[in-house]
């Protein structure tokens, strides 16, 4: 498939000390290593191996994945908000690319 | 030692079969597919004129409440990624013509609203019923001068999702009235009542006669296609109608048709059929 | 309609447990033992109590290739008291490993959602690590079935 394209979900706005629910999801095969091609050679693990959450540059949340999570990864998770400010969302590639979204969020 | 699997896997799936019959009947699910908590889903309709079952049923009340949940949210369900990717196609320029689908069809969700719940029909060139796969495939041909896909290119699936997705919650509805659509309605039928293959199964075995039941640990559904391309677990990718169709032929152990060939196409204007007055769910989420 | 399934199940062994992921006969999976292994690294030795975690899956999963599960841990999530890492584990997988979830005060609750493979019908282990150091376990037994027409 297309280039992988991360979509994030969170609220636009919060009130002070709210715990939000965030949810991502990657569109990624996530190539266990365990799969044979057509001629019976294994084909090399893929997979994003590694997810990190921040805001305002601090870490709030992360995922150390292995091959046994499913393609196109789906993660759920909270956070709480005490100031406006930004999320930086990564997603490490075994390729060496990392993609990343950031989304705001404003303290009603 | 393959072909031992396949056919220990054969026995099992006859023999399961027999117990479907006897012992595994489960109601599908009494409950109503919301998307987003706002949009409504018609999942069991009043079936047309001369329809043999007394509801129309989606596929969706026959799966688990963990694979409904994933449809019932636009962010969860996995489909929406190549919704998304259609998009970015139908506005990519391609072909010597220089065009993109939104050169001539602007926005799709107008332009293409309601497409979803009326194909196959009838094309007067082609003498025969198309669908929305063979649909692209003429614009991209005669007006941007590009190749048409082949079957089940990723490209194909996604702008077929992104189109068919214009027209969520619309009710499936084939024209028959149109060209020489009714002789292909009765060609599918024949088709679908048509016992195949090493296990002699015809569609109707599953999907009209035993559906509710299990054949083995699969809850049978009507086999409706109102959710096409569908987003199957099993593949973790997008499933066109005719991949599926193939897919349910060969495990009748039947030699299976060609993407598109009459037969098949005269398939999907019969099926379709049988699924009238269910919204357009594309893209379902089915196990 | 469980019980029509779980019936089913019964009265068909080869509609149990056989994988759904692919994976020829040569596979090797993991057992109790490197999942015991896995869990010591991850706890430093210390055997994990039972409470405050809760893992949610699924009885039978429809399909092993996508398996909807999540992990919650009862705690206070305060800069004193809080979870640091949940690992989840499979032992019927060819190798334990599945995720670890990393949790700060920031995350205001240890909750995290996501998607997982069994190869087989299998126990599904989630471990929690307290801030102090204290470990917890959930266990659950997930029934992986396989299609009706080969799968």
């Amino acid at each position: 498939m297309a280039k992988p394209r991360p979509r994030v979900k969170l609220p636009k706005t919060a009130s002070a000390g709210e715990v939000i629910t965030i949810k991502t999801l990657i569109n990624h095969v996530m190539e266990s290593g365990q799969r044979k091609d057509k001629e019976g050679k294994p084909i090399p693990r893929q997979i994003i191996n590694k997810f990190t959450c921040e805001f305002n540059g601090t870490p709030v949340f992360s995922c150390d994945i292995e091959p046994a999570i499913s393609a196109n990864p789906y993660f759920e998770f909270t956070a709480k908000v005490m100031e406006s400010g930004k999320f930086k969302f990564s997603w490490v590639d075994d390729n060496g690319e990392t993609y990343t979204h950031e989304q705001g969020i404003q303290i009603k | 030692m393959l072909k031992k699997t396949r056919m220990l896997a054969a026995v099992a799936a006859v023999a399961g079969f027999a117990l479907a019959g006897s012992y595994a009947v489960a109601e599908p699910a009494d409950d109503d597919l919301v998307i987003d908590g706002t949009m409504k889903m018609t999942v069991r309709a009043k079936p047309p004129e001369g329809h043999p079952l007394d509801e129309v049923r989606s596929g969706w009340l026959y799966r688990t409440e963990e694979t409904r949940a994933l449809e019932e949210d636009t962010f969860q369900n996995p489909g929406m990624l190549y919704v998304e990717r259609g998009e970015e196609i139908w506005n990519t320029a391609d072909g010597k013509a220089g065009k993109s689908c939104a050169s001539c069809h602007g926005e799709a969700a107008a332009s293409m609203k309601g497409v979803g719940a009326s194909f196959p029909k009838w094309d007067a060139d082609a003498k025969r019923p198309i669908n929305i796969e063979l649909r692209i495939n003429k614009c991209r041909q005669e007006n941007m001068q590009a190749e048409p896909y082949k079957f089940d290119h990723a490209d194909q699936k996604a702008l077929t999702t992104y189109i068919k997705h214009q027209s969520l919650g619309m009710p499936v509805s084939v024209d028959l009235s149109q060209g020489d659509m009714q002789s292909w309605w009765e060609k599918g039928k024949e088709t679908y009542y048509t016992r195949t293959g090493q296990l002699n199964l015809s569609c109707a075995s599953c999907h009209e006669l035993n559906n509710g039941k299990y054949i083995r640990a699969d809850h049978l559904s009507q086999g409706n296609v109102n959710g096409f391309p569908t987003y199957r677990l099993k593949q973790a990718n997008m499933v066109s109608l005719h991949n599926r169709f193939r897919g349910c032929i060969r495990d009748t152990r039947a030699e299976y048709p060609k993407a598109f060939t009459d037969v098949l196409m005269a398939l999907e204007v019969y099926v379709t059929w049988r699924g009238t007055g269910l919204s357009v769910e594309t893209p379902a989420v089915r196990q | 309609m469980n019980l029509s399934r779980r019936q089913v199940l019964t009265l068909s062994a080869s509609a149990v447990a056989v994988a759904a992921t692919g994976l020829g006969p040569s596979v090797v999976f993991a057992d109790a033992a490197a999942t015991e292994k896995s869990i010591a690294a991850f706890t430093g030795g210390k055997s994990p109590a039972t409470g405050k975690i809760t893992l949610n899956a699924p009885e039978i999963a429809e399909n092993g290739n996508t398996v909807p599960i999540s992990v919650s841990v009862d705690s206070e999530m305060t800069k004193d008291s809080y979870v640091q890492s949940v690992m989840v584990l499979a032992e019927g997988n060819p190798n334990p490993g599945v995720i670890t979830f990393n949790f700060s005060p920031m995350s205001g609750e240890a909750t995290a959602t996501t998607r997982m493979r069994l190869a087989k019908t299998q126990n599904v282990v989630a471990i929690a690590k307290m801030n102090d150091g204290s470990v917890f376990m959930d266990k659950k037994l997930v029934k992986v079935t396989i299609g009706g027409c080969g799968g």
